[in-house]
């Protein structure tokens, strides 16, 4: 990864270096979320709020603190550990500097959980070029996590993570904008999942199959290369395609691809969106393995597994506050709702909560409802 | 093969950037043909911690990662 690096700071360089028209600092606004995911025997609710406050002409500061209070019987759980419940909490706070037509910015993210602590570092810059119809963005962040193990007060375990990107942002015509994104990313330490087993058949147990803990290999690296094209609609409403194409080191190819439908109707913006994603499995997962330490490295997490996820989401927004009205300090202000349906279907992952023989176990798939509701405001 | 091609990629940009200071491209979509950039449901992220949420929902239950931006750079006509 040398080489990119060294040509990524040479870019980063040249732009800080090149600036001659003014940039646009993010508005400063408020958001207030709720959410809850329900879906799979897993039940995750919270809050998220995000302020962001510009100090002075050149500087805005974001934070942002978020809880994730979880209750989980998901299938892994249910077949293999006892039901818990823990809380998930994360805090970031970053910082955006505008300095003629370039934007430097630089963040920090830390996450604690009873058994799982991340922080990272990022760094990015953007130049906005030709007329602003272009912006290019390079980012770099360093993540550090560390492993723990409830049942295990000694354990601990890291991992390094480092991501490149690079974003391109075009103006087409009057009508139409398009953003291109690739990321990189490496992650090197203990990588698998301490309480999870895979199973393999044992003639000796009577329902034919054990388990033993799973073993990841400790690098992995990936790339990314999204691509979103909005266009405004000759009538005041907009239509958004997203594409991703995702490859790593552990085999997974993924395709992933969304068309979305925004359309205001007085106060009220309504948005309709449906979701695609298929991918392979890492080349390490099975469903069964076929005896104990069959192969170096071993995994049965669902998510490595081969699958395909679909979701619907529809959300609508209602505008409180315009513009031209204000309230006190308040410009505008607006309450959202947002509910999503997503299903999993995986196609090696079996369901092993049905009680059916070895090998006549249905394939796994998971329904879940995704609920927000947020209040936006922008002072 | 992939490290390479990424590479390339990079340089591309590179050069791409390197023109910006040339200033001798003319902007093809004039400050005033951008109100409907402009507008709010135009906005590459309407809602940071809406999608910054969902976007996490997606990665912890699939194994894909990354690519969807740090490059909402929008259209500089606010």
């Amino acid at each position: 990864m040398n080489f990119p690096r060294g040509i990524l700071f040479l870019i980063l360089a040249l732009l800080v270096l090149d600036s001659a028209q003014a940039g646009v600092l993010p508005e400063d606004r408020a958001d207030v979320l709720y959410h809850l995911y329900d879906g799979g025997g897993v039940e995750i609710d919270g809050p998220s709020v995000l302020v962001r406050k510009q100090i002075g002409k050149s500087i805005s500061i974001v934070a942002n603190y978020y809880v994730d209070m979880i209750s989980s019987a998901s299938i892994d759980v249910i077949t293999t550990a006892s039901p818990y419940s823990e809380e998930r909490t994360q805090w970031s706070l970053g910082l955006d500097y505008l300095r003629g037509n370039t934007t430097m910015s630089v963040g920090f993210m830390n996450s604690t959980e009873p058994d799982y602590d991340a922080s990272s570092y990022s760094f990015s810059v953007s130049q906005n070029m030709f007329g602003d119809l272009t912006t290019l963005t390079l980012m770099y962040a360093l993540g550090d996590d560390t492993v723990k193990n409830t049942n295990d007060p000694t354990f601990e375990r890291e991992i390094d993570r480092q991501s490149y990107g690079i974003g391109l942002t075009q103006v087409l015509t009057r009508n139409m904008i398009a953003s291109f994104n690739f990321e990189t990313i490496t992650d090197e330490g203990f990588l698998n999942n301490p309480y999870r087993s895979v199973r393999y058949v044992d003639a000796g147990s009577p329902i034919g199959y054990s388990y033993e803990p799973e073993l990841y290999p400790n690098t992995r690296t990936s790339n990314a290369l999204g691509t979103r094209v909005k266009y405004y609609l000759p009538y005041r409403a907009v239509i958004e395609g997203e594409y991703r194409y995702f490859t790593d080191t552990w085999d997974i190819d993924g395709h992933t691809a969304s068309i979305s439908y925004v359309h205001p109707l007085g106060p009220l913006t309504i948005t309709a969106k449906y979701r695609y994603h298929d991918q392979t499995g890492a080349h390490f997962y099975r469903d069964i393995f076929p005896r104990s330490e069959a192969t170096n490295f071993r995994g049965r997490d669902k998510e490595l597994s081969p699958l395909t996820s679909s979701s619907v989401r529809l959300a609508v927004s209602y505008s409180l506050i315009d513009g031209a009205r204000g309230w006190g300090f308040i410009k505008k202000a607006s309450v959202s709702a947002a509910v999503e349906f997503l299903q999993i279907d995986y196609h090696e992952f079996r369901d092993l909560s049905t009680g059916a023989g070895l090998g006549a176990e249905p394939l796994y798939s998971l329904e879940a409802d995704i609920f927000q509701i947020f209040f936006s405001f922008w002072y | 093969m992939k490290t390479k091609l990424f590479g390339r990629f990079v340089v591309s940009l590179a050069l791409i950037a390197g023109l910006s200071g040339c200033g001798g491209i003319e902007p093809w979509v004039k400050p005033y043909e951008r109100d409907r950039l402009a507008d709010p449901i135009m906005a590459l992220d309407t809602d940071p911690v809406s999608s910054a949420y969902i976007q996490h929902v997606y990665e912890a239950r699939e194994g894909a990662r990354g690519g969807e931006g740090g490059a909402g750079g929008g259209c500089g006509c606010n």
